[in-house]
């Protein structure tokens, strides 16, 4: 059977140049970067050209760079690691309504600690407005923390006025750019940001690893004891294999993304356009213009999204109802709940696209959604009784 | 033909996910895949922590979980990963507790006791699971039940027979299947014996093959469903008003009080709170009165009870009367009775000899032979 790989927001397929140049370091140049002998500096070389190489992409400096062990770690790192830094008695933080639940679950552990926290909702367009953040701004405010890209939606976040209000209030300022680094610019110092969270599935890397980009001078405090890694950051011994993946993978992006951006939103508008023309009662959630050129979200009526991916699934095409963390999970999308969209949300489906996927794809998944789609409302009670009153 | 077959995680379910495999072509004519596994996720054994004595965000150990529990979503899958069958978990909490156990606590509020898994039969896995599989492209729904079902080649209609097993034939569940769901419906275990399906599991080394059966209602897994209705009450904010009421005997003496009706079942001896002379059994529920009503074991034997509800799987029709044994609880031996079909999917028996507590919320179910007739819930028992 056929397969098209349309959710990529959930992982990439691994770049073929990156398993490359991560083979030699499971057989070869297997050493612990801390080690004094020769495999041991093999490895530390290694790492410090996959943080050269990650620097690169972020327009920031190698030393800047902590790795860890993905994007969940680095945003836990970041959330507490600052609030924890902090020397303030009373501290608040202030993040939005559609964070990944790597921030939002960290933050709810937050305030059982006792730290106030603020979230900011947004509208519709999944977009939130820089003046919302700027007045929920108080004394005690010790961090931002507002994702780049939306996972669902796409949708980004104007992060260089949220930055440059942070600079001016003197508020450190984090992003998790797990889904936007690679796929669009991501310029630390034009989005003036002090943390910013990736990981390397989410860019054709490997799972397990990610980095945190700290800026200099920012007053971080480790959640892990047990070593002087990563420059006391970040304790136990480097994923090697791992880092170097992430480092190839952050070259390809730095070389890649202007071309690949251009050629993954080409199809991804086809693929938006093909749907919304030949399937009535489909609508894009989010706002249009200000999101990821990679991803759609799209609310079909009357189906239920569980159904719809399998049934798409079992016809080759993998496709999403919202993020992989969630899935067999009964609750509707926190996501789409806040933009005003929780009972529509069983019926939102995101295609996410990347390098990989073809113009085929498109025309393939063109092809098989439009009577998935009539089959599943054909067998919706709702949708039977809506079409005898209309 | 695309089958999509429910997976529990039990031993039966992957055994019929297993028999399917093997007797399937590969894929079906469109290319996707012949046989399907599909987990219902029915309830949240999270919920209720109270009920398993467990404070919030504990997680209850394997032993005090059964039903759609991780560890049963676990096996299901490891199952059919290891049958090489696509899997998915689909999510029914909503439709579940609207159907089975709301229904299920309200029946016990009302001096009932009632039986869920028929109602998560029809309602859940033969309604649900069947309109599913619609949707993703199946066509066929299978279970790991024991019962049989066949096609008269002459009226064309369906017929549903009890299992090969005598001891764990299960078509005492399936009463309240209509035509449509039993022409959809495959049951790859009709013709085995447990003791065989147990066998067949080890000689192909499923991941379950030693899994022990559950035995109690699924979504109340310690089997202490008083705890649980107790629990959902509270939940829900619904405690019953008043909760309790009067102990009484068949000629009105007050003999004592109760704390909510729920907690007594037909034939029940013990527990009652006080000590006579001659042992008492309960032998009625007044749910007007909130009356619990007591007397000897010789009260206990009635004849006759109204059914409602009544689904016949062979063509009945209004008016008929005709010679049946009927079942009234899962392990009551199927005794001669005479089942009289009424208007509104009504129906009367009259046992041929009086049957010991026959239970308000309980089937009761008419065979003639091996065959399934029909059945519905027991409404009313008559002197």
């Amino acid at each position: 059977m056929r397969r098209v790989y349309l959710d990529n927001n959930a992982t990439t397929p691994v770049a073929p140049e990156v398993y490359e140049a991560m083979k030699p370091y499971f057989l070869d140049d297997f050493g612990n970067a801390s080690s004094i002998h020769w495999y041991g500096q093999r490895a530390k070389a290694a790492l410090e050209l996959s943080r050269e190489q990650v620097a690169r992409l972020l327009n920031a400096r190698p030393n800047e760079i902590v790795f860890t062990s993905g994007g969940t770690e680095s945003d836990n790192a970041a959330l507490f690691g600052i609030v924890e830094a902090s020397r303030s008695e009373k501290k608040h933080v202030i993040t939005i309504t559609i964070e990944h639940h790597a921030v939002l679950h960290t933050a709810k552990a937050l305030e059982k600690r006792g730290v106030r926290v603020t979230y900011v909702p947004v509208g519709a367009s999944g977009v939130v407005d820089p003046g919302d953040i700027e007045k929920a701004i108080s004394p005690d405010t010790v961090l931002i923390s507002v994702m780049h890209a939306n996972n669902e939606l796409g949708t980004l976040q104007p992060l260089e006025e949220i930055g440059r209000i942070a600079r001016e209030r003197d508020i450190y300022f984090h992003t998790d750019a797990v889904q936007s680094v690679g796929k669009v610019p991501v310029d630390v110092e034009k989005l003036g940001v002090d943390l910013l969270s990736l990981s390397a599935h989410k860019l054709y890397g490997p799972k397990g690893v990610g980095a945190l980009y700290v800026r200099r001078g920012t007053l971080l405090r480790s959640l892990l004891y047990g070593g002087h890694h990563e420059r006391d950051r970040r304790p136990g011994t480097e994923n090697v294999p791992g880092i170097v993946g992430l480092g190839k993978a952050a070259e390809l992006g730095t070389e890649h993304w202007e071309s690949e951006t251009e050629r993954v939103g080409a199809m991804r508008d086809r693929l938006e356009e093909g749907i919304l023309q030949s399937v009535p009662m489909a609508t894009v959630v989010g706002d249009r213009l200000r999101r990821l050129p990679s991803t759609t979200n799209i609310s079909f009526d009357y189906i239920e999204g569980e159904g719809f991916v399998i049934a798409m699934d079992l016809r080759g095409i993998a496709c999403s109802t919202g993020a992989a963390c969630s899935s067999g999970s009964l609750e509707p999308s926190h996501v789409l709940s806040a933009i005003g969209r929780r009972e529509k949300a069983r019926s939102s489906i995101r295609f996410s696209l990347g390098r990989f996927n073809t113009s085929d794809d498109i025309d393939y998944t063109l092809q098989i959604l439009p009577p998935v789609v009539e089959q599943l409302r054909s067998l919706s009670p709702r949708y039977n009784k809506s079409a005898i009153t209309v | 033909m695309t089958i999509a077959v429910a997976m529990s995680g039990g031993v039966d379910s992957s055994m019929a996910a297993a028999l399917l495999a093997e007797n399937s072509p590969r894929a079906s004519s469109n290319g996707s895949p012949a046989v399907v596994g599909i987990t219902m996720q029915l309830w949240n054994q999270r919920r209720l922590p109270a009920m398993q004595g467990l404070e919030e965000g504990e997680t209850p150990g394997r032993a005090s979980c059964r039903c759609c529990s991780p560890d049963d979503v676990y096996d299901a899958r490891r199952v059919a990963n290891f049958l090489g069958l696509p899997y998915y978990v689909v999510n029914f909490e909503d439709r579940f507790e609207r159907d089975v156990v709301r229904p299920f606590v309200e029946s016990y509020l009302a001096g009932e006791t009632p039986i869920p898994c028929s109602l998560c039969n029809t309602e859940i896995k033969f309604a649900q699971l069947i309109e599913t599989a619609l949707k993703i492209g199946a066509d066929h729904v299978a279970t790991g039940h024991y019962a049989r079902i066949r096609r008269d080649n002459e009226t064309g209609r369906y017929r549903l027979l009890v299992g090969r097993d005598p001891s764990r034939d299960q078509s005492y569940f399936l009463f309240g299947l209509t035509q449509e769901q039993l022409a959809r419906a495959l049951f790859p275990l009709g013709e085995y014996t447990k003791e065989q399906v147990r066998a067949m599991a080890r000689q192909r080394r499923l991941p379950v093959a030693e899994k022990p059966d559950s035995q109690e209602i699924c979504f109340v897994p310690t089997g202490n469903y008083r705890l649980f209705i107790d629990a959902y009450l509270s939940e829900q904010g619904m405690r019953p008003n008043p909760a309790g009421g009067e102990i009484v005997s068949t000629d009105g003496h007050v003999l004592g009080r109760h704390e909510g009706l729920e907690n007594y079942t037909l034939g029940q001896r013990k527990g009652l709170g006080f000590a006579t002379g001659e042992p008492l059994y309960v032998i009625k529920m007044d749910p007007a009165r909130h009356r619990v009503v007591v007397g000897s074991d010789q009260e206990l034997l009635k004849s006759r009870l109204r059914v409602r509800d009544v689904n016949w799987i062979r063509l009945v029709s209004e008016g008929e009367s005709f010679a049946a044994d009927v079942k009234i609880r899962n392990k009551h031996l199927a005794a001669p009775a005479r089942v009289e079909a009424g208007k509104n999917a009504e129906a009367v028996v009259r046992f041929a000899s009086p049957q010991r507590a026959i239970t308000p919320g309980q089937a009761a179910v008419f065979y003639d032979g091996k065959e399934v007739v029909g059945g519905g819930w027991i409404a009313q028992v008559m002197d």
